[in-house]
């Protein structure tokens, strides 16, 4: 086998790069789709939970009730959407969905809370989403605890008791994420994803098309050996990717402000891996597909477990050991790894490179596979 | 006007029959999806890696660390004999906490002064740290009433009664189950019709299919029966996988479910249609479909995302997708238990999509035709 010819390859880069961009509507899908896709789904990966919708229904009416509805407003974690008077009033708020938490403040609490009689405040959840329910009912338990230590305290007081005492508190920090953002978490994410569908939609369709459209016989009759050919295909679509890179990681921290704590080389050197394994998974589902449909079909077969199994929407760790074992093999999870490294906590190829190396077999691995299956469906 | 519409949802099957991906997409994907959701995703955390400092080593102590572990929701992975080794713990993702108890704690705590302990959480993952952080505060906070009440006669101030409704257990796959019967249906659909319009266009086959007396209601009818259909029996599969496997509880009824399932399912199917014979390509249709159904879907749908979080001109973008209403109405029929009297809104939406979607599709079709 000779190597491939620079003129050949180049000339091939320039057939496929006019073919790429030639069309108005391709030329959106490349360049605008990932950045518009970065933005919406951006805003959308944020499981930080604030201004949860909120009905109170006070069936006390005094100074200590409102105190106490006061206190969860304050906290910025929950919004007063609704009052009622009955409690049916909140069943009917939960079930419609309007809120979120209902908040009961029996009647007597004021008297109660003064006598030393521990009244009983009532908190419903919608646990439909469960990670809202959660985190709000913990927000919700925390503040009516304040609320209650500072009364005691008070009538600790007012018998001529000694303040009640201070207890444990427990400070804590957060590292890499101090506001504890999920956002910051997520968008790095979301670059993975938009970049994997980008190089996966320009290259799973590329052999199978030139198959179905007649032009493959073509391109057999001429010279070109199969490694030019499949790096013709590929060179571009990496420009193309690394050009996306660019435009979403700008929109991630110029808009999102997502802190970029590491070096761009590195995230360079990552992306330049994950592009090539990304478009050589493309290419090898294409030549392994006769038409368009079955090629379609094969790239969503490998991109939904991919996302799924890449610790995108929830961790990896928590995942039992077969899928845990499983999402070794996806180059997406390795690459988000290496992103929320690099982003935020600013680390280097030195603490990641096993995640480097693993991305490099899975590029030449797969690139290798597809130029011997593309020379076999030549042949 | 019907034989001819059978005759082409024929046609679609026969050549559905012959593509064997596309037939495991179809049938294979929603139990595939539903195990693979069931059991690989947990939003539940409850084994948070805890690395403990203690510099106090006190019986006191040991019953603190003692009350992290029987609460179930912390591991303790390692004990430092050095603080400054914290660090290394968390960056290398060893530990998701390090709980750090400072000499004097115990003193403090019986003079009644305030004992500081120091938590110190890896929140790259702002979710699974806002959880664990909620833990350590309930700990922390009973573990502080009964140290500070002990021997007093004070009954704690306000009790809090908080109950959870429709997902007591707060378990994410009673919420992620519903939404995904839901993510299943608009990818199925639009990955499904995608490409039939545009095929038949890239093949010269609709020139055929033009010239014969056929109408364009006839055509999308006739596609859009057998991907019905199709659709129909996924959700049916995924409602008894969900309920059988998973014990996630059904409430409401299960004619309404259905009911509704068929105006989603044909807006979300004549979306794809309507993209296919928009651009008549195949690689163009496909790419129109990926990027407008499966990452909207799970993303934009409220699916795992609480829409309410969402800024509101995304909010309103979610108005968009009927996959947002549809998600509502499987959440709700799932857990909630409620009728149309609380659904009409969605189904009007559903219903208003899949008219929006049978129109333009019919447009396009007859603009391209003539």
């Amino acid at each position: 086998m000779r190597l491939p010819s620079r003129r050949h390859v180049l000339e091939l880069v320039r057939k496929e790069r006019r073919q790429l961009l030639r069309d108005p509507r391709t030329r959106m899908i490349v360049f605008v789709a990932p950045i518009v896709q970065l933005i919406v789904f951006g805003y959308a990966v944020n499981t930080d939970i604030h201004d949860v919708a909120t009905i109170v229904v006070d069936y006390d009416v005094t100074p200590a009730s409102r105190r106490l509805v006061d206190a969860f407003t304050a906290s910025g974690r929950f919004r007063v959407t609704d009052r009622g008077t009955r409690s049916a009033a909140a069943l009917e708020a939960l079930e419609s969905g309007d809120a979120v938490v209902a908040l009961e403040i029996p009647a007597g609490f004021a008297a109660d809370l003064a006598a030393g009689r521990s009244p009983s405040v009532q908190i419903l959840v919608d646990g439909t989403n469960s990670n809202t329910g959660t985190v709000a009912l913990g927000y919700a338990n925390r503040i009516v605890q304040r609320f209650g230590a500072e009364a005691g305290s008070a009538l600790a007081v007012r018998r001529g008791f000694e303040p009640l005492p201070a207890g444990v508190d427990l400070p804590a920090r957060a590292w890499y994420n101090p506001g504890l953002r999920s956002r910051d978490y997520n968008v790095p994410a979301v670059i993975g994803a938009v970049l994997m569908l980008m190089c996966l939609l320009l290259t799973s369709l590329a052999v199978a098309r030139e198959r179905e459209a007649g032009t493959l016989e073509q391109l057999m009759v001429t010279p070109l050996t199969p490694a030019e050919l499949m790096l013709g295909k590929t060179i571009p679509v990496s420009v193309v990717g690394l050009i996306d890179l660019a435009l979403v990681t700008t929109v991630a921290v110029a808009w999102f402000r997502v802190p970029f704590r590491g070096s761009l080389l590195t995230l360079l050197v990552a992306a330049v891996l994950y592009i090539v394994a990304g478009l050589a998974f493309g290419l090898l589902i294409s030549t392994v597909s006769k038409t368009q449909q079955e090629a379609f079909m094969t790239m969503f077969l490998f991109f939904l477990p991919a996302i799924i199994l890449a610790g995108f929407l929830y961790p990896v760790h928590t995942m039992p050991a077969l899928f845990r074992w499983l999402s070794v093999l996806d180059p997406v999870r390795h690459f988000l790894t290496i992103v929320r490294g690099i982003f935020l906590k600013g680390e280097g190829m030195a603490g990641l490179w096993p995640e480097y190396l693993i991305l490099a077999g899975m590029a030449f691995g797969a690139l290798g596979l597809a130029v011997t299956r593309f020379r076999r469906s030549l042949a | 006007m019907t034989g001819r519409t059978l005759a082409i949802a024929r046609k679609e099957l026969i050549q559905l029959r012959r593509d064997p991906r596309s037939l495991i997409l179809a049938f294979l994907l929603p139990p595939a999806l539903i195990l693979f959701f069931g059991y690989a995703i947990r939003f539940d955390i409850d084994d948070i890696r805890l690395v403990v400092w203690d510099g106090d080593r006190t019986q006191t102590t040991d019953r603190l660390v003692d009350a992290f572990v029987r609460s179930g929701k912390f591991t303790v992975v390692g004990r430092l004999t050095d603080y400054g080794d914290a660090g290394d713990w968390l960056v290398r993702g060893d530990a998701l906490a390090v709980l750090a108890i400072p000499p004097g704690f115990t003193a403090d705590l019986a003079a009644g002064r305030p004992a500081p302990l120091q938590l110190l959480l890896d929140g790259s993952d702002a979710n699974t740290a806002t959880i664990a952080l909620d833990y350590a505060h309930g700990v922390a906070r009973a573990f502080s009433v009964r140290a500070t009440l002990e021997g007093r006669a004070i009954a704690p101030p306000v009790r809090t009664a908080s109950r959870v409704w429709y997902n007591e257990s707060l378990e994410s796959r009673n919420m992620v189950v519903p939404g995904l019967i839901a993510v299943i249906g608009s990818i199925i659909a639009a990955l499904l019709t995608a490409l039939t319009i545009a095929r038949e266009w890239e093949r010269g086959t609709m020139e055929q299919l033009v010239s014969t007396p056929v109408r364009e209601i006839e055509i999308v009818a006739g596609k859009l029966l057998p991907y019905l259909a199709i659709g129909l029996v996924d959700v049916a599969l995924t409602v008894l996988l969900g309920t059988l496997l998973f014990q996630v509880p059904f409430r409401g009824s299960v004619l309404l479910l259905f009911l509704l399932t068929v105006p989603f399912l044909v807006a979300s199917l004549t979306f794809g249609m309507f993209i296919s014979a928009a651009v008549r390509s195949q690689v163009l249709a496909t790419q129109f479909a990926m990027i407008a159904t499966y990452l909207p879907a799970l993303l934009l749908s409220g699916f795992i995302f609480a829409i309410a979080n969402m800024p509101a001109i995304l909010r309103a973008l979610t108005y968009l997708f009927p996959a947002r209403f549809y998600v509502d109405v499987t959440k709700a029929v799932f857990l909630k238990g409620v009728g149309l009297e609380v659904l009409w809104e969605e189904a009007l939406a559903l219903v208003l999509f899949a008219v929006a979607g049978l129109a333009l599709t019919m447009r396009v079709l007859k603009k391209e035709v003539a």
